[in-house]
């Protein structure tokens, strides 16, 4: 009887075997790291109903985060400013200025301007700006450099594990609560003993159980 | 001190004056003839039960796990009632290809294939359970420890994730233990069947088996590993499914009894349900020859063990109860003799520990209609084992003001039945297309094996031995 096989199968099972495995290992590998948040949503820059640049405001012109970002330190919510705080200003500057036409006409109408969310954590996932920023997080630490940005951009994973990092490790983010909304702010040399103090001070213990942010 | 006493010879394992060729055809010609009129009609209602499984499977995806009847004190029902019993059954298949194995106990080559393909086929069936009752059905994977962005990890500490790691080893441990043993078979096959595409199916299968000595030695050495691996998974699995109840702090599970008194009672059920599959398969195929009626007296026989184990169990957690002093054990035990479920304990005391306790006799033990009606029985009473303890001590725990009745809905009912057809299928298929019994080995253990079984001439022995029948003419 001739052969039912050639003779190349012999090796055949060792390299499906291989094969089956390296798959397996590809499949997870990919998973983890193009499928990460931080490969799919670091980076994302949508285009806003405003040509709005961070980078003026914020840098050039140095206004202070909270002037539009006002819930910050009250609430869970940072809040979007409304039309009237950008009428503030844009009620006596560059009153004819072609990219400003939304506002003036939202101004008008009273219909708010639709911005674009950026920074979203899923509806599962309970997250509170006060309990971060009045115990001295900066809005860089999660933010990043706003002041820089003609477009913002988010610059953070806002992972469960990019959270888990820093509720485990909070020294090297702790801040003097004064300079929260200062972008420039750069830790000292002795910032582990700064940190450690403050956490032992306001008696700080990040939770990193589900519940604290899964209600 | 004058009594004397005789010898008595073991009964040849194959009876019926069978040569090795005679045995191979036995077998073999089951794969090879035409399939029966009743495999396809026993294939197709198993194939209808198996689309209801997958019906009721993406019912309870789509819908979730409200469809079934858990409520609130009770949030542990039919889902892992059904995965304990299914894979307690799995455990005879493994007992009898590894520990007998190991205990050179010749008499397991008659049924350790089969066995084997049961358990494969019964944890198959009870994997089922653990993967659909999460919920979310698409995060199943975080049972595994896989590297991902949350930071996620299984918890170690929990015995459902020991279960996880018990099961799987398990099933891969006896599939690739299955497959070793069936890889000279399927070269036998190989070399018999007359298509194209049989040999070339047969032939992948068989990786190229020429029944070489080299061969032989390094398959005789890899089986009796796989046997030591196999040994401790049949202690083990059920040991850490038992500590899914016994390692929490409910009344009525908290108790170190558990583990082997699992075991016992999966051995028990297994071997009850070798027994009903092989009674049939036995009769359609004409294998009384190899599954010859000793060898349900000894499959008996571990049936009276382990049965009568398990009832000193059920007798012992009471006398713990007792004798421990904790209120509320007491009462968990108390309740389940004449609380709202003593319909369903005492019907599993029935099952469990009076039933097999006819097999004291001989008679029974050796009677066919017998031994399969009580097969039956028993696998009946392990079910309801598993679900006094798991129902009994969850519906009346410590706060009376929580407690509450447990009834299936039509959908618990449905999924069970279902997974009777997922097991029914793959079983129909093996015995349609794989060697039931190990021709191999099963040649092993014949007399003709023995180097002394001819005569100087070389001749067959005379039949003198009132056990053997006259050979058949017609074979």
């Amino acid at each position: 009887m001739a052969q039912l096989y050639p003779e190349w199968a012999n090796k055949a099972p060792r390299s499906i075997l291989l094969g089956l495995i390296l798959t397996i290992l590809a499949v997870i590998l990919g998973f983890w790291y193009y499928g990460s948040p931080k490969h799919l949503e670091v980076g994302y820059a949508p285009v806003q109903p405003i040509d709005y640049s961070h980078k003026l405001h914020a840098g050039i012109l140095g206004i202070d985060c909270q002037y539009c970002h006002t819930s910050v330190t009250v609430s869970a919510v940072a809040s979007v400013p409304s039309t009237q705080t950008c009428m503030n200003c844009h009620s006596q500057i560059q009153l004819d200025s072609e990219k400003l036409e939304p506002l003036r006409e939202s101004w008008e109408t009273g219909k708010s301007i639709e911005w674009v969310h950026i920074h979203r954590l899923p509806d599962y996932t309970y997250f509170n700006h006060s309990a971060h920023v009045n115990v001295g997080i900066g809005c860089a630490s999660c933010h990043g450099r706003v002041d820089r940005m003609e477009v913002v951009m988010q610059v953070e994973p806002l992972s469960m594990g990019w959270c888990l990092d820093c509720h485990n490790n909070p020294e090297p983010h702790i801040r003097p609560v004064q300079e929260i909304t200062n972008m420039a702010w750069a830790p000292d040399e002795n910032q582990f003993e700064f940190a450690r103090m403050v956490i032992e001070k306001k008696n700080l213990n990040p939770p990193i159980y589900c519940n604290a942010c899964h209600r | 001190m004058s009594k004397k006493y005789e010898y008595v010879p073991e009964q040849p394992l194959v009876q019926g004056n069978h040569t090795f060729s005679s045995i191979t055809s036995l077998i073999g010609d089951i794969v090879e003839r035409p399939t029966p009129m009743w495999w396809y009609i026993a294939f197709g209602v198993s194939n209808l039960l198996l689309a209801m499984l997958l019906g009721m499977i993406a019912y309870l995806v789509w819908e979730g796990t409200g469809i079934w009847g858990l409520n609130n004190p009770v949030g542990w029902g039919w889902a892992i009632i059904n995965f304990v019993w299914w894979v307690g059954i799995g455990h005879a298949g493994t007992l009898i290809s590894a520990i007998l194995f190991l205990f050179r106990q010749g008499w397991r080559t008659a049924i350790n294939r089969f066995a084997e393909a049961m358990t494969i086929f019964a944890v198959m069936c009870a994997g089922i359970f653990p993967a659909i009752h999460v919920g979310r059905i698409w995060v199943v994977y975080w049972m595994f420890p896989i590297p991902n962005q949350m930071q996620m990890w299984p918890n170690f500490n929990s015995p459902l994730l020991w279960d996880v790691f018990a099961v799987s080893t398990y099933f891969t441990v006896s599939l690739l233990f299955w497959y070793v043993g069936l890889v000279p078979d399927f070269a036998t096959l190989r070399d018999r069947v007359k298509s194209k595409f049989g040999r070339i199916i047969y032939g992948f299968f068989a990786l190229g088996w020429t029944g070489g000595n080299r061969q032989w030695q390094h398959y005789e050495k890899s089986y009796l590993i796989l046997a030591g691996l196999a040994t401790p998974l049949v202690l083990s699995v059920h040991t850490i499914v038992s500590f899914d109840f016994a390692v929490s702090i409910i009344p009525g599970w908290h108790t170190t009894i558990f583990p082997p008194y699992f075991v016992a009672g999966a051995i028990f059920s297994g071997f009850a349900m070798v027994m009903t599959l092989m009674i049939i398969a036995r009769k359609i195929y004409g294998l009384e020859d190899i599954m010859t009626i000793n060898h349900i007296e000894k499959m008996n026989m571990i049936i009276l063990v382990t049965g009568t184990m398990v009832g000193f169990a059920y007798v012992m957690e009471f006398f713990i109860a007792w004798y421990g002093g904790v209120e509320y054990e007491k009462f968990a035990f108390i309740n389940r003799a004449i609380g709202p479920y003593a319909w369903a304990y005492w019907l599993m005391f029935l099952c469990n520990v009076f039933s097999p306790q006819f097999f004291w006799s001989k008679r029974i033990r050796r009677s066919v209609t017998a031994s399969f009606i009580l097969s039956i029985v028993v696998n009946i009473g392990m079910w309801f084992e598993r679900f006094v303890i798991t129902v009994t001590s969850l519906a009346q725990d410590f706060l009376p003001g929580s407690w509450g009745y447990y009834s299936p809905t039509w959908v618990d009912v449905l999924t069970y039945v279902g997974t009777f057809g997922l097991f029914f299928t793959n079983f129909l298929l093996f015995l349609r297309f794989m060697p039931m019994v190990a021709i191999a080995e099963i040649k092993m253990v014949m007399p003709q094996a023995d180097p002394h079984y001819y005569d100087e001439n070389g001749d067959e022995p005379v039949l003198t031995d009132k056990f053997a029948k006259k050979p058949d003419v017609n074979a």
